[in-house]
């Protein structure tokens, strides 16, 4: 038996008896467990490179209610990658202005305008269910081209062994349990993580003292497509900020944040919601729009993560590898980069073409970023909930001072929103030859530019490539059986020679699978290409 | 020298953290008698009277 823990937006993979059940059980040389942003995207990476890949998931679709709503330009660029993004950016809602208020006054607004040259912008609103759908969707076309993805849904681990050269889950059905073995085992299933409870690892971190009330309403009348945020919002007990914005289909997501000491039965209360709702969407016009509530929940939240993301052949990632509060959207953009940079990993270690350790580098590099947001969406937590007399004081001060005055503004913190991690310093990444720009430094993804039919990153692709802007083609490099696909741009645009070239003429990159920057040169010099190759292989 | 009411920190997110952990374990009064330091230092480090003038008017 597997009982729903929740309820289910859409059914994509609905359970079927499978002939691995009543058999010894089979080996996989990759197991996900946990159907979300996350495990979706890894199953789609892995099955297009061509690595088997069965994913376990306990319901048959992506869950109904309040979850991600924002997804930033990195992942739609990975989404775009993998065949996804085009649906996502068509479904998904673009908000460019932002009003920011303080108590009765507008501080300030903002227009977040496109910087030319990319080919997604800085961020989309759009419920997680359509995420996972958009990613089923391109899974499916790609089990139909033959990718070896698999995909069980109402599958449920209850047990688990590891040893050194895997694993093997018990796993309940509507049919009874049956089991799995996996040489890797990719736990993507959330912030409360069953594998992670059954192998006894910790979770540690900092819970916030908070309460957010969370209201999705459907209008039936125009509204702006605008986000508006409160500090100290004026109206009737709507507590210490509120949150307005939208998302597709006529919705618009609202955030009350209501301090810790509250009656959640009583702040769930219809005619108690509506009357907060009433009395944000009225406070700019007056007027009380018609309008549906459609999903009410309060949340809590906690920055936490595991000390280590990899145990053996167990890798963790997205939510059950770290958590953090919701501000900035650091939640499943960072799980989706989790995701992008394990792919191109396990496939290179399943074909004998990288050693079991180039996986270290995941867990070393994802911790990184996990590090980068925590402290990220604690600043901003910390800012919007001052906890001492001194900030406080402070924060009100940078209140009084944006409204008058341009400096203040870039220090209030309703959220940063979301960009990959810069993997500074980590092993397996440099040289820097050139002291080019900074934003385009080894460690950093490669930032989108226009090339002559299209963007760079169309052109990156998921494979190791050696870009050569300006000057010459280089010659193929090969190391330990991989040679990296020459992409030659011969003549530079000028949004490209500003992200990537600098003051220089010209400059070669080795790009990683996941595209994020390996080395760079002034020029062409086959011996420190293979070097850096090796290198970013994990062979010294 | 006029006085900067345009963005002049490079990392204005660290600098806040930095000086919310300043006042980190001081009491109301010891955060007060901080501040004034703070402002006579940031004051000499500026010198110029008209441009501190401008500021004692940009904060009331």
């Amino acid at each position: 038996m597997v009982a729903a823990r929740y309820q289910t937006a859409f059914r994509l993979y609905p359970y079927r008896r499978v002939a691995d059940q009543g058999a010894a059980a089979r080996r996989h040389p990759v197991v996900i467990v946990g159907g979300g942003p996350v495990g979706l995207t890894l199953a789609l990476d892995l099955g297009q490179r061509g690595t088997p890949v069965l994913l376990l998931d306990d319901h048959e679709g992506p869950g109904q209610g309040s979850k991600a709503i924002c997804f930033a330009k990195r992942t739609l660029d990975i989404a775009h990658r993998l065949g996804a993004g085009a649906a996502m950016v068509d479904k998904g809602v673009v908000w460019n202005v932002g009003r920011v208020f303080h108590a009765e006054g507008e501080l300030f607004s903002f227009d977040l305008l496109p910087s030319e040259g990319h080919r997604h912008p800085a961020f989309i609103n759009l419920q997680q269910p359509h995420f996972e759908r958009f990613l089923h969707e391109a899974i499916e076309r790609a089990q139909a081209d033959g990718a070896p993805i698999e995909i069980r849904g109402g599958n449920r681990v209850t047990g688990l062994v590891t040893d050194d050269d895997g694993a093997t889950l018990t796993v309940d059905t509507p049919d009874g349990p049956y089991e799995v073995a996996a040489r890797y085992l990719i736990a993507c299933d959330g912030a409360r993580s069953p594998l992670r409870d059954m192998m006894g690892l910790g979770f540690a971190g900092r819970v916030f003292e908070d309460n957010f009330l969370i209201a999705d309403v459907r209008m039936k009348a125009e509204f702006p497509t605008e986000r508006w945020f409160w500090f100290a919002p004026p109206f009737k007990d709507s507590g210490q900020s509120a949150l307005l914005h939208k998302q597709p289909d006529d919705i618009w997501r609202i955030d009350f944040q209501l301090g810790w000491d509250i009656d959640r039965d009583a702040e769930l209360d219809e005619a108690r919601i509506r009357a907060r709702v009433d009395a944000m969407l009225s406070s700019q016009t007056g007027q009380v729009p018609d309008y549906d509530l459609v999903w009410t929940s309060i949340y809590t939240f906690q920055c936490r993560r595991m000390e280590r993301f990899r145990h053996g052949p167990v890798l963790f990632a997205g939510d059950s590898a770290h958590q953090v509060s919701p501000f900035g959207a650091r939640g499943a953009n960072s799980g989706v980069q989790d995701a992008d940079n394990l792919g191109w990993k396990l496939d290179l270690v399943r074909r004998g073409l990288a050693d079991d350790g180039l996986l270290d580098g995941y867990a070393t590099e994802r911790e990184v970023a996990a590090d980068e947001n925590i402290l990220n969406s604690s600043r901003a937590t910390d800012f919007m909930t001052p906890k001492t007399g001194a900030s406080r004081l402070f924060r009100d001060a940078v209140l009084d001072l944006a409204g008058k005055h341009p400096f203040a503004r870039p220090l209030v913190n309703s959220g940063r929103l979301s960009v990959p991690c810069t993997y500074d310093g980590l092993p397996g990444f440099g040289p820097d030859a050139t002291g080019g720009p900074a934003l385009s430094r080894p460690g950093a993804a490669c930032p989108d530019g226009p090339v002559e039919d299209g963007f760079l990153l169309d052109h990156l692709g998921g494979d190791f490539v050696l870009l050569a802007l300006g000057g010459p083609a280089p010659k193929p490099v090969s190391a330990h059986g991989i040679t990296p696909r020459i992409l030659h741009l011969p003549r530079v645009s000028c949004a490209l020679a500003h992200r990537y070239l600098g003051d220089a003429e010209t400059a070669l990159y080795l790009i990683r699978p996941d595209q994020h920057v390996v080395a760079r040169w002034p020029d062409f010099d086959p011996g420190a290409v293979a070097a850096a190759l090796s290198r970013a292989l994990g062979k010294a | 020298m006029p006085l900067t009411l345009a963005p002049n920190l490079p990392d204005p997110d660290g600098f806040y953290d930095d000086l919310l952990r300043a006042h980190a374990g001081l009491s109301d009064a010891e955060s007060a008698a901080f501040n004034a330091r703070l402002i006579l230092i940031l004051a000499n480090h500026i010198g110029d009277p008209e441009t501190l003038r401008a500021a004692l008017l940009a904060a009331r």
